[in-house]
């Protein structure tokens, strides 16, 4: 009896012991913050049209040199946050869909024909389409999740895409390079077109 | 029968050994966690780096002053853990207030454009921006800790990270010559304020 006890005991012992081995819980764990962020980041990638005419603006950056190449892709993430700022505001803004799409025919076609206006006309068509895509896509959080960092992440998210449009915009330097800058721009406006066609459709 | 338990009992040892063992090794639940266990210098720090409300706008202040170059940097080291701390202790006897995102917010766009614009400041300006930033900051995160060796031990930590971030982000914007570096600083500007005012947006709708 007092070995079976004793047996007993000490299995009670280990379970105990078991259940002591615990880890941090963790339950108050801001989980919000993190998914706010990723929420963001992972937003401007959802939508092809918002990532062609992100892309394309890096590309039309590059293509026109100093000091366009940087002042597009800053005006850009400013004019779209006015955009936002509109959307919180209650301001409707017609045809948004019909903007978002022929910014990227726009800026596919300034592209595809190595458009070269003065850099005020060249930040005014881009800052004008930053304005459609900020009220459409800024003021999309998710509840519950942190909106300091969607922020964050959405317009860090949108400055890379510009890097990357300007990454690809440098064979821009290359006479082939210019030429298959060229045949991206009209990539970007045909499917501009086609996002242009489902919004009406 | 005695002899027969207590060779049960000695073949059992090493087994009650370990679950002893393992329960004297057991690690802290933390089901609340809001403290590092590490003790009040790491809560303050961590923080300080865990609170992009906090970060952000210490962060953008260090890259205006890197670039407005080494005096304005060596000036920003110092006055803005400073002016953090001492309102860090100002606030550590107050309730806690509750700014939301707006204070945040509004740093956020003064910073980041004056960033973005490269704004010629002088080297005053630079002094009374960080004091204003470091005291009203400080002051939102001393708020509601109450006041005890602890809270004040913690706000030197988040004081010691101040001054690392701004240290490290001023000497390195300082240290950058390519063109291209400083646009790249300054484009970073942009996205400081473009996010400030979304977030002033979501101040707006209340969220």
């Amino acid at each position: 009896m007092r070995i079976d006890l004793l047996h007993c005991s000490a299995r009670l012992l280990a379970l105990l012991a078991s259940g002591c081995w615990a880890h941090a819980a963790i339950a108050h764990e801001q989980r919000a913050e993190a998914a706010g962020l990723l929420t963001g980041l992972l937003h401007p990638l959802s939508g092809a049209d918002h990532v062609l005419a992100m892309v394309a603006v890096g590309l039309w950056g590059a293509q026109l040199g100093r000091p366009a190449i940087w002042v597009l892709p800053v005006a850009f993430p400013l004019v779209m946050a006015m955009g936002g700022m509109l959307g919180f505001l209650g301001a409707p803004i017609a045809g948004i869909e019909v903007g978002i799409a022929a910014s990227a025919v726009v800026l596919g076609a300034a592209v595809a024909f190595e458009l070269r206006p003065p850099l005020v006309i060249a930040a005014l068509v881009v800052g004008g389409f930053a304005i459609f895509h900020g009220h459409a896509h800024g003021t999309e959080l998710p509840p519950g999740q942190s909106a300091l960092l969607y922020s964050l992440g959405f317009v860090i998210a949108t400055g890379c895409l510009h890097a990357l449009g300007i990454g690809i915009g440098t064979v821009h330097r290359r006479s082939w390079g210019r030429r298959v800058l060229r045949a991206a721009g009209v990539a970007v406006c045909a499917a501009g077109a086609f996002f242009m066609w489902r919004a009406f459709a | 029968m005695k002899h027969r338990s207590a060779a049960w009992l000695h073949a059992r040892v090493p087994g009650l050994v370990a679950a002893l063992g393992l329960a004297l090794a057991c690690g802290p639940a933390h089901a609340h966690f809001t403290t590092t266990g590490m003790g009040p210098v790491y809560d303050g720090l961590m923080h300080f780096l865990t609170s992009p409300e906090d970060l952000v706008p210490a962060l953008a202040f260090a890259m205006l002053a890197g670039l407005r170059g080494a005096p304005f940097g060596r000036r920003a080291m110092f006055t803005l853990p400073v002016a953090w701390l001492l309102g860090s202790l100002a606030g550590l006897t107050a309730a806690a207030v509750n700014a939301g995102l707006l204070v945040a917010a509004l740093w956020f766009v003064l910073l980041g454009g004056l960033v973005v614009t490269d704004a010629r400041l002088s080297l005053r300006s630079i002094t009374v921006l960080g004091a204003l930033l470091g005291l009203v900051h400080g002051y939102l995160n001393g708020t509601g800790m109450g006041l005890s060796a602890a809270t004040i031990v913690a706000a030197l930590g988040l004081a010691a990270a101040v001054f690392v971030l701004v240290v490290l982000v001023a000497a390195l914007v300082v240290s950058l010559r390519a063109h291209w570096a400083r646009i790249a600083v300054r484009v970073g500007g942009s996205w400081i304020a473009a996010s400030g005012l979304l977030m002033i947006g979501w101040s707006v709708r209340g969220v």
